[in-house]
């Protein structure tokens, strides 16, 4: 079981239970980003979200985003959480930096693996 | 009497050979440094007189956090892996004198005083580990559990400290503890229970006289008086952010001794595009510095005249520097995407930086801001030289 503290779980719990109010925050009809796009989405998810979930995704100060991590984790409250952050917690919010479509195929990646993140 | 002299001759010849064939040019080591590559399992060994790699060393495991200390002969790197690899590396011939993983998860470590114990802060499983530095064999464990259900803090910001101890946070405990190691006897914890919600690193002063570790969940810093041995750790700064609400932190910032210039402490705000300017007697407020975004290093210039400052993402490829005596941003400077760390020789005057996204370092002259050099290296991070030896805290 990876390691999410009570606080992460409330944390979720209160943004998931934010989205079952506002509604479903991602789209499944959402358009695939430019492949150039896409590799500097991977190369930010990489380095960037992996100075705190690790270059590998296998967590640091954050948690660990690999499959097996995120497997009982609905799509949708993914995708809010990267877009309006985990209050009192360090994750921020990426609403204003990533749109929400390329969020929405970053949690795609995330949930299906993206191999050897070197 | 002539036989003996001929013998010392012969020997001396011998002896002579045999440095020949064997050993490296002698060379000291206190101009060299290594460079990390994070998305590599490799280092860049540097030297910053020539201002050139010397060497590569391979097979570190996962660096994409990496840091390193230095043993206090200046000869070995030991570098803390992200996925709990430790590795001692001979600087003079590009070795790996020895390697051990011992945990999952790790974020740094840092060498006693006296240079035997190697301590590792691991996140997973949470706690310090001990080693002897001369061949990596494990000397002690102190797990960071607390709480009823025995769950295990991430361990962040460890230093060393005066009479061979260590200090560190707890970032899951709201916690400060340290510890002692005597031969053969249980490691000796003292902990600080509720110092502030999720400390997420720390610095000792040059002096090793303070503790210094930032909170993210609070809008404080809390320090503890290591000369005071009956001291509780006390809040500083509290409410910086004037209770407004926090702007949001791409990457968090990183503390370490080099925030102290002169009497004065230059700590990046949490979720302010600020320093704090603190006096360094009283803890109090004294002034605070409007910057370009999100601060992560503000690094004093070894003698204290500038701090610079580099920025979270998206805002990760520009350097602001602080001229100390005015306060004024006197230069900034544009190495390009991905500027990820700063390291100054030992006297100042040039800096190191680490650009990123341009496999890329940049070697910049203090004084004119000139780039005087730059070298290639793969996605390069932390840059480290072996001045810090010498250091407290570093």
């Amino acid at each position: 079981m990876p390691a999410a503290s009570w606080v992460d779980r409330l944390a979720l719990g209160l943004v998931i239970g934010g989205v079952a109010i506002a509604g479903p925050a991602g789209s499944a009809a959402a358009a695939e980003p430019s492949l150039q796009r896409q590799d500097e989405l991977i190369h930010l998810l990489r380095h960037d979200c992996g100075s705190c979930h690790g270059l590998t995704l296998k967590g640091g100060l954050g948690p660990p985003l690999l499959p097996d991590a995120l497997a009982d984790q609905p799509a949708e409250s993914l995708v809010a959480i990267i877009l309006d952050g985990v209050p009192g917690r360090p994750m921020p919010p990426w609403r204003g930096l990533l749109p929400e479509d390329e969020v929405v195929w970053l949690v795609g990646r995330l949930q299906e693996g993206i191999g050897d993140a070197r | 009497m002539r036989a003996e002299r001929r013998f010392v001759a012969l020997l001396a010849l011998v002896l002579g050979l045999a440095a020949c064939t064997t050993s490296p040019p002698l060379r000291g080591t206190g101009d060299l440094g290594v460079v990390v590559e994070r998305a590599e399992d490799s280092i860049l060994i540097v030297d910053t007189t020539e201002r050139q790699a010397i060497g590569r060393v391979a097979g570190l495991g996962d660096l994409s956090h990496a840091s390193v200390v230095f043993s206090r002969d200046g000869r070995y790197a030991f570098v803390f892996g992200r996925d709990g690899g430790l590795s001692k590396v001979d600087l003079l011939t590009g070795e790996i004198a020895a390697r051990v993983v011992q945990a999952g998860n790790s974020i740094g470590g840092a060498i006693s005083q006296d240079g035997r114990i190697v301590a590792v802060a691991n996140y997973e499983p949470g706690g310090v580990r001990f080693f002897r530095s001369d061949d990596l064999s494990p000397v002690a464990e102190v797990p960071s559990t607390y709480g009823a259900d025995g769950a295990r803090s991430k361990v962040v910001g460890i230093e060393e400290i005066a009479d061979n101890r260590f200090v560190f946070a707890l970032y899951d405990a709201d916690a400060i503890w340290t510890v002692g190691l005597e031969d053969g006897a249980a490691p000796e914890v003292e902990r600080f229970a509720g110092v502030g919600k999720l400390p997420y690193d720390a610095l000792l002063t040059p002096d090793g006289h303070h503790y210094i570790a930032g909170l993210f969940g609070e809008d404080g810093l809390v320090v503890l008086d290591l000369w005071d041995e009956g001291a509780a750790p006390r809040r500083i700064l509290d409410g910086y952010g004037k209770g407004e609400e926090p702007l949001p932190v791409y990457k968090m910032p990183h503390l370490e001794g080099w925030s102290v210039a002169g009497d004065r402490l230059y700590l990046p705000a949490i979720g302010r595009h600020e320093l704090l300017v603190v006096d360094r007697a009283t803890f109090r407020e004294i002034d605070r510095i409007p910057v370009h975004s999100q601060p992560v290093f503000a690094i004093a210039r070894p003698d204290g005249r500038q701090v610079w400052v580099n920025f979270a993402h998206p805002d990760n490829d520009v350097i602001q520097v602080i001229d100390v005596p005015s306060g004024e941003i006197v230069e900034e400077l544009r190495p390009g995407p991905g500027v990820l760390h700063m390291e100054f020789t030992p006297k100042g005057e040039a800096v190191w930086i680490s650009v990123r996204d341009a496999n890329r370092i940049d070697i910049v002259d203090t004084e004119t801001f000139e780039t005087v050099g730059s070298l290639e290296a793969e996605a390069p991070s932390g840059i480290f030289f072996t001045a810090r030896a010498h250091r407290l805290g570093y």
